[in-house]
């Protein structure tokens, strides 16, 4: 009575084969991961040492460290944050507390999902339209900075606007039942229970700041300056345009010394990533509803 | 504690809800029609009928938490205690302060007991923390939950067993002192024990507060209630002393209902 029909053998055969085919997917993926930092630790981890991160390009940037490229990253990175993150922020609570569902919130949502979909070349242009000339703020960290910020502002609206409908809308009405005003609910109960979700992205946001290029080119980073920045508008080195120098502007650079930056700058990166997602771990375990 | 607020004549009202030609459309749906009730203040009132015949939404009217959804459009009147609460010069915290609402699934804050309890207080007595201790004993106690929280008032109100975290959700209006209770469902969340324990506590209530309790239950409506109204489709089809609509319903539609023929 219970004995396998033809019709269950096949079944079991097929879902045998999907059930290989998406294993096999999934190591497809992890493939690339683990061949670059395999090359690159391979190729670069000889040239990574304390005086490496924490002295100036020699001769010509074929000898020596890194470190105005690294501290110009942190500046570029800090100010972009500093930008972004609050007007992120506050837009993400504007329209998923304040604003109803019309056609001006439409309107917005369609900006944010377009300002995302904007190739970041395009952002260094209106960068040095809007920042180096017409504000003239000049090539700085400044306008680099702020370029970066309004290419990462959809990634902070998005993340905290998904933080915050994870909310749970009973909360809300909770408070509101007890004579609570829209924004003595927000600061009590909804921001503490999305600050994770916040943090999370604003995170992500650092990663993907300290990796790009092209909108610091043009706005803020220089080839080669064996100076510290002092402020914000002077201009910087840093990391991600560093490396594409050292990797194909510079004759006579030694094999291993891209390899060494790009991991310093992978590492950067995969960094803040693990601490986003131990932090989020960490946060979800707390959480109880 | 004499919940009923003074009025200006010290006389107390004798509706605590009273609406007039009350119509509700959300969009171009129509869901309530000429709601006309009068409900007693200081009494308990049940409102039974099938499902998405309108009681939340009447509910949800009364302390205008409806009117979040853009698409709600409200005609007719609201009194609450005499004052009609869509008049422009009402302040809606005012209104959220007199009128308590106990939803269908318990919905304590993600904060400790004790913080639970004191959250309401805390919005309208700016920097007072006299008597916190004091309030929070009182509250628990009149939803008889103080002697089985008293020791972990630092533990999140939604660690809670659901019982609890509707007793919880029930304390945490009083003090704010309201006069009105609005009670969507209380007890569908709870199993047969729960029921009966927040049954007993509604009960302990009375007199002190109005109460407006929405039931599925026909037996809960039957033991809890002093008054029961019957709606269907948005409409209020009967309203009268709970026992008389049981045993004696003038409707006919009430009588099927309570005999079990509508799902
Ligand atoms: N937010 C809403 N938007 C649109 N229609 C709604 C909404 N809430 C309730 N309704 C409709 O209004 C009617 C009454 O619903 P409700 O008041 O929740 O009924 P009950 O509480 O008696 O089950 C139902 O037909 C329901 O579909
Ligand atoms: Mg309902």
């Amino acid at each position: 009575m219970f004995a396998e029909s033809d019709l269950n053998a096949r079944n079991k055969r097929v879902q045998g084969l999907f059930r290989m085919l998406f294993l096999m997917m999934t190591v497809l993926l992890i493939v690339p991961v683990a061949i670059i930092l395999f090359t690159l630790v391979s190729k670069g981890g000889s040239v990574i040492s304390i005086d490496f991160l924490f002295t100036n390009p020699t001769d010509g940037m074929t000898a020596g460290g890194i470190f105005p490229a690294l501290l110009g990253t942190v500046w570029i990175v800090a100010v972009a944050l500093l930008a972004s993150v609050p007007l992120g922020v506050a837009a993400a609570i504007y329209l998923n507390e304040y604003a109803g569902d019309n056609w001006f919130t439409r309107l917005i949502q369609l900006a944010i999902i377009n300002l995302a979909g904007v190739p970041s070349i395009v952002h260094a242009l209106f960068g040095v339209g809007a920042f180096v000339i017409f504000f003239g703020f000049g090539t700085s960290i400044l306008a680099a900075s702020l370029t970066l910020a309004i290419m990462t502002l959809p990634i902070v609206i998005v993340s905290t606007r998904e933080s915050l409908r994870a909310v749970p809308q009973a909360f809300r009405e909770a408070c509101w039942n007890m004579g609570a005003t829209r924004w003595q609910t927000i600061r009590r109960i909804v921001l503490p229970n999305a600050i994770s979700g916040i943090l999370t992205g604003v995170i992500l946001e650092v990663s993907r700041t300290a990796g790009e290029t092209a909108p610091i080119m043009f706005t803020g980073a220089a080839f080669f300056l064996p100076f510290l920045p002092q402020g914000v508008f002077d201009q910087t080195m840093a990391m991600s345009l560093h490396l594409f120098v050292v990797a194909t502007q510079v004759p006579g650079v030694p094999e291993e010394l891209p390899f060494g930056v790009a991991l310093v700058l992978i590492a950067m990166v995969l960094i803040m990533n693990s601490i986003s997602i131990a932090f989020r771990m960490y946060l979800r375990g707390k959480k109880k509803w | 504690m004499n919940a009923i607020i003074d009025q200006d004549d010290n006389q107390s009202p004798e509706y605590a809800i009273h609406t007039r030609k009350l119509n509700l459309w959300y969009g171009t749906f129509q869901a309530l029609f000429d709601v006309d009730l009068s409900i007693r203040n200081g009494m308990i009132t049940s409102l039974i009928g099938p499902s998405g015949c309108g009681k939340s939404t009447f509910l949800r009217s009364v302390n205008r938490i409806n009117e979040r959804l853009g698409y709600v459009r409200i005609e007719g009147d609201i009194d609450v205690l005499d004052n009609n609460i869509y008049d422009p010069a009402v302040e809606l915290v005012q209104v959220r302060k007199q009128i308590g609402m106990v939803f269908q699934r318990p919905n304590p804050l993600p904060i400790s007991i004790r913080d639970n309890i004191l959250f309401g207080h805390r919005l309208h007595n700016k920097g007072s923390k006299a008597d916190q201790d004091e309030i929070v004993e009182s509250a628990l106690k009149q939803v008889l939950l103080w002697d089985k929280v008293k020791d972990r008032l630092n533990h999140k109100g939604t660690e809670l067993s659901l019982e609890e975290q509707q007793k919880l959700c029930i304390a945490r209006l009083l003090p704010v002192k309201p006069s009105v209770l609005l009670m969507d469902e209380p007890c569908s969340a709870l199993d047969p024990k729960g029921t009966a324990a927040v049954e007993e506590l509604i009960w302990e209530l009375r007199g002190e507060y109005t109460i407006l309790i929405v039931t599925h239950n026909m037996a809960q409506a039957r033991r809890a209630s002093e008054e029961c109204i019957f709606m269907l489709m948005g409409k209020v089809i009967e309203h009268q002393a709970t026992e008389d609509l049981f045993v004696t319903p003038a409707q006919k539609e009430t009588a099927d209902y309570i005999e079990g023929r509508y799902g």
